[in-house]
């Protein structure tokens, strides 16, 4: 397949493992090890059958009638915001709970942004019995209170991010520090980002997403592929899923769209394929944003999950090849699709997957055409920010 | 022969490295400091070149790096300082800074600044080796620059045996699984590690780093290597007591 990675990680010129020597050993078993794991049969029962009976997989897939009439043209929703857990994180958590229980591990760290991803690694690291700290960015603890509680409540430790802008970014800074001191730790990274192999392990196990999409398509319509399909990005783990068996349909129009924040030249933004460019952020080549020195710049956005000066290598690699079509949503856009949605189809949607719902009325569609948006998480977690701005 | 190799010909025992950010406390303080730092002996000088994520570094570098970057420190302003005491300077420098800021600066650019400075020896610590050998070997080798790999208590043999053959300065013993300035003594288990790079018999010079911070621990990591950097301890000591307690700083680590 065209789009994935080579020998040493790399899509095109993205990705590689840029990272200290004291992580090789970590990486190199992850790398040995991966593929051989997941192909397995014993894996693929285990997380297929935790995926139907303890997720609630398949996820369905909703064709929203009145979103539909709407923008005239027919609207299918992939209900991710409907697994356990609340968003797509679990299917990835999930995956590679299984694998490091594989390779013998018995503590497991992540970092979070929303803590979507958070909380379904402490769910997982409670369903195994495992210890487990996630490294959460001061300002996002503070903004997604609900999630913190859960965590703590599935007994994960959480550890404040202080450093720069106390996101995203940095959570997954302070994750690899501790990875360093504690190499016998398994690191749980929740998007497709980080060094080999690490962006194709996690796309691989969000790939039941499209994997579901085509025979759910086809019960629907009588055909597997839509015309169109989008999915928001941030790190890309929800858009690489719900990409990944279409890739090589090249006439499946894929669409990921980035956060604006308060626009796109406002300098509070995280558009990052529109402000980024190639560089290495936490031990990938990829396209992320940065000042003439390299120096990484503090993204914004509405949504803490978007909220990421990087973006996966293989989106870098899918933008670069123009196979997927890079469209963003301001905070404002995506409010406004949230509330849209909650009132025509009475489902609440994460901030982050609201950035996919925002870019329906910037698109021009003919009558018969199929789109599928990947409706990632649900909203329950921004409710704080949605009753803000709803006066 | 690169600036390194000519000063193990000279002296092969006991070498004293210390590291500093540039533009740290003050953005004009990089050529005192290494004044400073050759005027009382130090055998050679990391300049460790700010950076606004550094992943292998402690909370005293970071903290030290993202004071630098407000200082307004940058890659153009660090080269004209190194620049200017290229004359002057006879201490062997070596650079230390991430990846993505030779990329974004411009890889060949970034390396005929280096050159410009009479500097031949770098440390990456986020290049490994295999993207090293397949995109910047044949670079540094273009503008004479030499890259220094690390090793650590996890590194196989084979690895170690690999990284020898690449190296021409030397190799970085990390003196434990731990990013900088948190360790503050060596242990047993270290010393073991220590005992089994010597009896590997590499062709390459030692210099140990990571958790080095006094006389104690540089004496005894003198003891298996030929040297020792010092780079947390050092920058919280510039931090309290200025370019001026340098002298001290260093003449204590030596005694």
């Amino acid at each position: 397949m065209k789009y994935n990675p080579d020998k040493n990680g790399y899509y095109g010129q993205f990705g590689g493992a840029f990272i200290p020597e004291l992580l090789h050993p970590n990486v190199q078993e992850l790398e040995d090890n991966y593929t051989d794991i997941i192909e397995s049969e014993s894996f693929q029962k285990e997380y297929k059958n935790l995926l139907k009976d303890y997720v609630g997989r398949p996820s369905p897939l909703y064709f929203a009638k009145r979103l539909s009439n709407k923008y005239g043209v027919n609207i299918y929703l992939k209900r991710e915001d409907l697994n356990h857990t609340g968003a797509h994180k679990v299917n990835n958590t999930i995956g590679q709970i299984l694998i490091a229980k594989r390779l013998g591990k018995t503590k497991i760290i992540a970092e979070t942004g929303a803590g979507q991803h958070g909380v379904a690694t402490a769910t997982v690291c409670a369903l195994m019995d495992l210890e487990c700290v996630v490294f959460m960015g001061e300002k996002d603890i503070q903004r997604q209170a609900p999630n913190v509680a859960r965590m703590k409540m599935l007994g994960a430790k959480v550890v404040p991010a202080t450093s720069g802008s106390k996101t995203l970014k940095d959570a997954t800074n302070e994750a690899i520090r501790y990875w360093i001191q504690n190499p016998d730790t398994y690191y749980l990274i929740g998007s497709v980002v980080g060094p080999h192999p690490y962006p194709d392990m996690v796309a691989r196990l969000q790939a039941i997403i499209s994997e579901e999409m085509k025979w759910q398509l086809k019960e629907h319509t009588g055909k597997e592929n839509p015309d169109t399909i989008i999915a928001c990005v941030g790190g890309g783990s929800n858009a690489a899923g719900a990409f990944y068996h279409y890739l090589d349909d090249e006439e499946v129009e894929l669409i990921a769209v980035e956060a604006a924040g308060l626009g796109v030249d406002s300098g509070e933004s995280a558009a990052t394929s529109q402000l980024g460019e190639v560089g290495v952020i936490h031990g990938s080549k990829t396209i992320l944003m940065q000042d003439e020195y390299g120096q990484i710049v503090e993204p914004y956005s509405i949504s803490a999950g978007l909220d990421y000066p990087g973006v996966g290598p293989l989106h870098a690699f899918l933008f670069d090849e123009k196979r997927a079509k890079f469209m963003n949503a301001t905070d404002k856009e995506a409010l406004n699709a949230a509330y849209e949605l909650t009132r025509l189809e009475g489902i609440i949607p994460a901030l982050e997957s609201a950035h996919a719902l925002a870019v329906l009325p910037k698109m021009k569609f003919e009558k018969d055409q199929t789109i599928v948006i990947n409706l990632s998480g649900r909203g329950d977690k921004d409710l704080e920010t949605y009753i803000k701005h709803l006066k | 022969m690169n600036s390194i190799q000519q000063l193990f010909q000279q002296k092969d025992k006991n070498l004293l490295s210390i590291f500093f950010t540039a533009g740290f406390p003050k953005l004009e303080d990089t050529t005192a400091i290494i004044s400073e730092l050759s005027a009382n002996g130090v055998d050679f000088i990391e300049v460790g070149l700010p950076y606004s994520d550094p992943l292998a570094d402690g909370p005293t570098i970071q903290h030290s790096s993202s004071v630098a970057l407000q200082n307004g420190m940058n890659l153009d302003v660090v080269f004209e300082q190194l620049q200017s005491i290229k004359e002057t300077n006879k201490t062997p420098l070596v650079l230390m800074g991430y990846v993505n800021q030779l990329i974004k600066y411009g890889e060949d650019k970034f390396c005929q600044q280096v050159k410009d400075c009479g500097i031949d020896t770098v440390i990456i610590p986020d290049l490994p080796m295999v993207e090293y050998e397949n995109h910047y070997q044949a670079l540094f080798k273009k503008y004479g620059i030499t890259n220094v790999f690390l090793i650590t208590p996890h590194t196989s043999e084979e690895r170690i045996r690999k990284i020898d053959s690449l190296t021409e300065a030397f190799i970085y013993v990390v003196a434990s699984s731990s990013i900088t300035g948190i360790k503050g003594e060596i242990s047993q288990q270290q010393i073991d590690y220590f005992e089994r790079i010597n009896t590997m018999n590499l062709q390459s010079k030692l210099i140990v780093g990571f958790g080095i911070s006094d006389q104690k621990t540089f004496a005894t990591a003198c003891q298996y290597a030929n040297g020792a950097i010092i780079g947390s301890a050092f920058i919280k000591a510039l931090d309290k007591e200025g370019v001026g307690g340098i002298g001290d700083f260093v003449n204590f680590v030596k005694s």
